[in-house]
């Protein structure tokens, strides 16, 4: 049955907006911008939109407050909060309520300030009453023990952690509205102010502003807009804690359970794919979902990232935006992968356009690793 | 819960808690399918059974991961969180003392204790 929504959806509209700032500016207003030139990008108007898909850190009722800003009436909204995962879970939803009929043309958004409106992690996550007394610092600590577990169990080093910071900079370097893009090399990532081993300041994504925005419609549409579609071939979201004393293994993430259901549902292997984005707030999140989504072996994610193998010219492109670590993460990052992956595949990156990209996965994660879901897109001719 | 499927009394985070401040940290151990369960639950996530029973741990534990974290020497230092593996098979978020926080080790035995602080009574850990 869940093979039917296969390609049922296709993306004919990407907006970015808020790149590399926008000062003096709401969160709403950035979300505004991106689906403006989603909007422009698809040749739609907003009073075609009927179908609402967001989520924030900001407004407790998000397609409410959306809804009234933008003026517009869903017939059909979803706000489910799986944290930066959920605008990548949003294209499931998205594709079953246009594949239903329950609306008919799709709009996910997201948009953020923090970056120059506090200057640090913006959330709404409520204290976990058993970890308040011991002060994890949020989210950064619950990553470190992955990673610190992940090097025990694996050997993987920091070295090995550092080469993913360094890679998504260089594909960064080719992103002009990318937000890092000064040189970066192992060394500088090693020596960067540590600030819950093993994870140091480098290690960790951005906090930026940024908004984005898709705008989804039936496979039957999917021609009649200016830009070549991109098409949902495949969607699957698992979850398998919300605090990180609760995660069974903290080397084996629910990537593990979304990637191969996402992977069955398009009817392809990893080793089809040929562009990757992963939701990657710290770097120890690369390693453990280019694992746990099949493209190399369990534990062998570190030895996978050296010597540039995720790099520009490296044998699998991984976060050519440069990725929450380089280009931006406002928060929650998850719709930024859709985007990028769409542009890949309508072959508009510019100096970072991997050639002749078909088919991509787009994965998000939310919490402290507790949400995982794996989007797979690919052309027209992959249908 | 009991035998006829009623709830009364107060829920567990409340009896957990009540018993923390007595200076007895209590973990739940389920009637049905035996496992031990930590967060206090009313119901078993392992099999879905209603009936769990209190029991006192027996503070033997062994670090499944840890980290520092780093804060600046006059807000106090650098400190220690590390999710400790209970020999009854529950993990939680915890700390290792007397020991420098970077010197704590994956797989180190620890054995449990309550320290009083400032917000009440917490379970901390020491090597064994």
């Amino acid at each position: 049955m869940f093979r039917k929504l296969r390609g049922a959806a296709a993306i004919v509209g990407v907006g970015l907006s808020g790149l590399p700032s926008a000062p003096e500016r709401t969160a709403m207003e950035i979300l505004a911008e991106a689906v403006h030139r989603a909007l422009d990008d698809a040749g739609l108007k907003l009073g075609d939109i009927d179908g609402l898909f967001t989520g924030s850190s900001y407004h407790f009722l998000p397609s409410l407050s959306v809804a009234e800003y933008l003026g517009l009436k869903p017939k059909f909204q979803d706000t489910t909060m799986v944290g930066g995962s959920s605008f990548v879970g949003h294209l499931l939803n998205a594709a079953l309520a246009l594949h239903a009929g329950l609306c008919d043309v799709a709009l996910i958004c997201y948009g953020s300030n923090q970056g120059s409106g506090f200057g640090k992690l913006k959330t709404m996550s409520e204290a976990q009453p058993y970890e308040v007394p011991y002060e994890p610092r949020y989210p950064i600590s619950s990553y470190a023990l992955a990673a610190a577990r992940h090097m025990h169990e694996y050997g993987t080093r920091r070295e090995d952690l550092a080469e993913v910071a360094v890679a998504a900079r260089k594909w960064a370097q080719l992103n002009p509205l990318a937000i890092k893009r000064d040189p970066l090399i192992v060394e500088d990532v090693l020596k960067a102010r540590m600030i819950s081993d093993p994870l140091g300041l480098l290690d960790c994504c951005l906090v930026s502003d940024g908004g984005g925005a898709v705008i989804l419609v039936r496979r039957e549409r999917a021609n009649d807009f200016p830009k070549a579609p991109v098409f949902v071939l495949g969607c699957a979201g698992a979850t398998t804690h919300r605090q990180i004393a609760c995660m069974p293994s903290l080397t084996s993430t629910a990537a593990a359970d979304s990637g191969p259901r996402a992977f069955e549902m398009a009817g392809l292997r990893p080793s089809d794919i040929d562009v990757v984005e992963l939701y990657d707030a710290f770097t120890i999140n690369t390693v453990l979902f280019l694992e746990d989504l099949g493209f190399c072996e369990k534990g062998e994610g570190g030895f996978f990232v050296r010597d540039g193998w995720i790099a520009p010219g490296g044998a699998l492109p991984v976060n050519t935006n440069g990725g929450g670590l380089s280009c931006c993460h406002p928060g929650m990052y998850g719709i930024f992968t859709v985007i990028e992956a769409a542009q890949q595949l309508r072959g508009e990156c510019g100096d970072r356009q991997v050639t002749g990209a078909r088919t991509a996965v787009a994965h998000g994660n939310g919490g402290v690793l507790s949400s995982q879901v794996t989007s797979i897109l690919g052309t027209a001719d992959t249908l | 819960m009991d035998d006829t499927g009623s709830f009364a009394g107060p829920g567990p985070d409340f009896v957990h808690a009540e018993a923390l401040k007595e200076g007895r940290f209590i973990i739940q151990e389920c009637a049905s399918c035996g496992n031990h369960v930590f967060m206090p639950r009313i119901l078993c996530p392992h099999c879905g059974g209603a009936r769990l029973k209190w029991t006192p741990i027996e503070g033997h534990g062994k670090v499944y991961s840890t980290t520092v974290v780093r804060r600046k020497s006059e807000q106090g230092g650098d400190y220690n969180v590390s999710l400790i593996d209970l020999q009854e098979g529950v993990r939680l978020m915890s700390r290792v003392e007397e020991i420098e926080p970077a010197a704590v080790r994956i797989g180190m035995d620890v054995r449990a204790r309550i320290v009083e602080t400032t917000s009440g009574n917490v379970l901390t850990f020491v090597p064994a």
